[in-house]
């Protein structure tokens, strides 16, 4: 197991580097830079911002040192208490922002917990309300019960989340008045972007569940635990769950991902003050670092949030340990 | 009654006749044909398409703005009522719907393309090379394609060629894998071996024999692939990053209803209905191939 860890984490490696790379390289190659306006800037006055922001060093040494600004050098995860800075917990420089007067290590602390916030409530709903009704729907197979919850699921699935937010707003915030349109202030307007985010997930997670379970419902192992006079919650639970549950962790690693790029969409509906929002914006305004430092935060957190799901499949499947 | 009246004995069928034969893929199209939920799903998505290419000849024009007209809610001059600029939502809707179709079938194409023949050359040549190309899908995988696309239509301006570029690279890894799998299971089977013994051109077999056999998959994938197509699509016009005016797609339209909604609420139900509609009947058609063609999920 310990190795299976080891080998994920090696490969994690080469997958933050190209996408480091990558992005680098490319916002470098397009037109336009964070510094092109139709005002003109004072020649010696741009002398000072490309000395400021290393843009008149070669590319390759700017790209050497931005490299080594982001390698981690320290390791005190307890700083994060005091607020998220990356830079005093592990020495992760993001460097000055290009368009705000601040750095993106603060605009990261700053934007990172409402859109973390969003993300993990979406998730909650996403397993609270896809889990059970997947599992109703494989227990209950071919009942009406079986028929709604399948119907359910794929109305959450063809219905993006752009038409359900508005949709929902419409609804619940300016015709029945029961939450605010837009803003991130009292715990109440969670609800809406939260629901919104987590429907498409739930969704799938509850038509991978009732497969899932269906599959494990027909093994023999099942029948025995019937025969030998379990109760039907007790084989449900104790037997079946461990097995119909593996569809659902192997989507897992593609819904966080999914979750965490859908939240540009809702965070932009929903007016929320999250990071998802600055990473669109900054990518139009050219700002080198705030965009580098966001797509590298978002990477990170997709490639080591599927490493988890990866370890988690592994525990729960036996047979894939032997691969 | 020592014996059976000669009707109920089974008619001696004359040597030279067989039953005709089933083909598996007349079988698929019968199983098909029974799902009704496939069946409408089918109607749904041909009747659209047809509408989007048709409508427009007799539908007012998208681009005529009447001003003074403004927004107007439904009624028997407009439909689905009218825009804030005074242009007829139906007509609007129908030539988005062009575009979105357009992206969804050629984004789906170019994954296609790529992913069948990446996959094809992985699963016939196999060893080394097979090992080096699905370790890159493998890491291409872990790469939040999302915000590449962004960050590619942000960059290089908001050019519908590259919109379906973008969305082709990055929908074509599954494909690949499928496509893999497929073409190594049915290169270790009997009627392959035998097609070999047979003496058959390496050409025939592949033609013949394997692409047929790997098509079912292929064909499923695809039918769901592009739904999901044009959910990007529409996902990224909602950020502003899509199709660019006057041109629009059903995005697009989702986006400018969702802004205006308070006043105007046909402008983002209408839109949104319609595109949900269809992204429903594609799925459900595609559902009904998996069953007909007896796909298993495939994962790898």
């Amino acid at each position: 197991m310990l190795r299976f860890i080891g080998r994920r984490l090696l490969e994690a490696i080469p997958v933050m580097f190209i996408i480091i790379t990558g992005t680098f390289f490319m916002q470098r190659f397009v037109p336009g830079g964070p510094f092109t306006s139709e005002k003109a800037v004072a020649p010696e006055v741009q002398r000072n911002l490309d000395a400021y922001y290393h843009l008149s060093d070669p590319l390759w040494k700017q790209y050497r040192d931005y490299l080594w600004d982001l390698t981690p050098k320290t390791f005190h995860p307890l700083a994060l208490r005091d607020g998220l800075d990356l830079k005093a917990a592990f020495g992760i420089d993001f460097r000055p922002s290009f368009k705000y007067n601040r750095s993106v290590n603060e605009i990261i602390a700053y934007k990172l917990p409402a859109s973390l916030e969003l993300g993990g409530w979406s998730l909650f709903v996403a397993l609270g309300v896809g889990l059970p009704l997947g599992i109703l729907a494989a227990v209950r197979h071919n009942s009406w019960l079986d028929y709604f919850c399948s119907s359910v699921a794929m109305t959450g699935i063809c219905v993006p989340t752009f038409v359900l937010g508005p949709l929902l707003v419409l609804a619940f915030a300016i015709h029945l008045h029961w939450f605010n349109a837009s803003g991130w202030n009292s715990p109440i307007d969670r609800v809406l972007p939260c629901l919104t985010l987590g429907s498409v997930y739930a969704a799938y997670i509850a038509r991978l569940t009732r497969g899932g379970f269906l599959e494990v419902l027909n093994q023999d192992y099942i029948r025995t635990a019937r025969a030998k006079g379990a109760t039907e919650t007790r084989v449900i639970f104790r037997h079946a769950l461990r097995g119909g549950l593996l569809p659902v962790v192997s989507f897992l690693g593609p819904a966080v991902a999914g979750i965490l790029t859908g939240s540009f969409v809702i965070e932009t509906i929903f007016q929320i003050p999250g990071l998802g929002r600055e990473f669109v914006t900054s990518a139009f305004n050219r700002d080198y670092t705030l965009v580098l430092g966001t797509v590298i935060l978002y990477a990170g957190m997709i490639v080591s949030l599927n490493l988890v799901v990866d370890v988690v499949q592994v525990w729960l499947n036996p047979k894939l340990r032997f691969e | 009654m020592l014996s059976p009246s000669p009707e109920r004995l089974p008619r001696a069928l004359p040597p030279d006749s067989t039953e005709p034969g089933h083909s598996p893929w007349s079988d698929a199209w019968h199983r098909l044909r029974r799902n009704r939920l496939a069946v409408a799903g089918g109607l749904v998505v041909a009747g659209m398409i047809l509408l989007c290419l048709v409508g427009p000849l007799f539908a007012q024009s998208y681009q005529d703005q009447q001003l003074d007209l403004g927004a107007t809610p439904p009624g028997a001059a407009h439909w689905l009522g009218t825009d804030t600029l005074g242009r007829d939502l139906f007509s609007r809707i129908l030539y988005g719907g062009r575009i979105s179709i357009a992206v969804g079938l050629i984004a789906t194409f170019v994954a296609l393309v790529i992913g069948v023949s990446y996959g094809a050359i992985a699963g016939f040549v196999g060893g080394k090379l097979d090992t080096v190309m699905m370790r890159i899908v493998d890491i291409l995988y872990a790469l939040p394609f999302t915000i590449f696309v962004i960050l590619l239509m942000v960059f290089f301006g908001q050019n519908i060629f590259l919109l379906f570029f973008a969305i082709g690279a990055v929908e074509w890894l599954t494909m690949a894998r499928i496509v893999r799998g497929q073409v190594l299971s049915v290169k270790r089977m009997e009627f392959i071996e035998a097609a070999h013994a047979l003496g058959l051109s390496r050409a025939r077999i592949i033609f013949r024999h394997v692409i047929p056999n790997v098509l079912g998959p292929v064909i499923v994938y695809t039918t769901l692939t592009i739904p999901a197509v044009m959910l990007l699509e529409a996902f990224l016009s909602f950020l502003g990053l899509g199709v660019q005016a006057p041109m629009s797609s059903w995005g697009v339209l989702i986006k400018y209803g969702a802004d205006d909604m308070e006043e105007f609420w046909w402008l983002l139900v209408f839109p949104g209905v319609v595109f949900s509609l269809t992204l429903f009947s594609l799925n459900f058609l595609g559902d009904g191939l998996r069953d007909a063609l007896d796909v298993r999920s495939s994962k790898d």
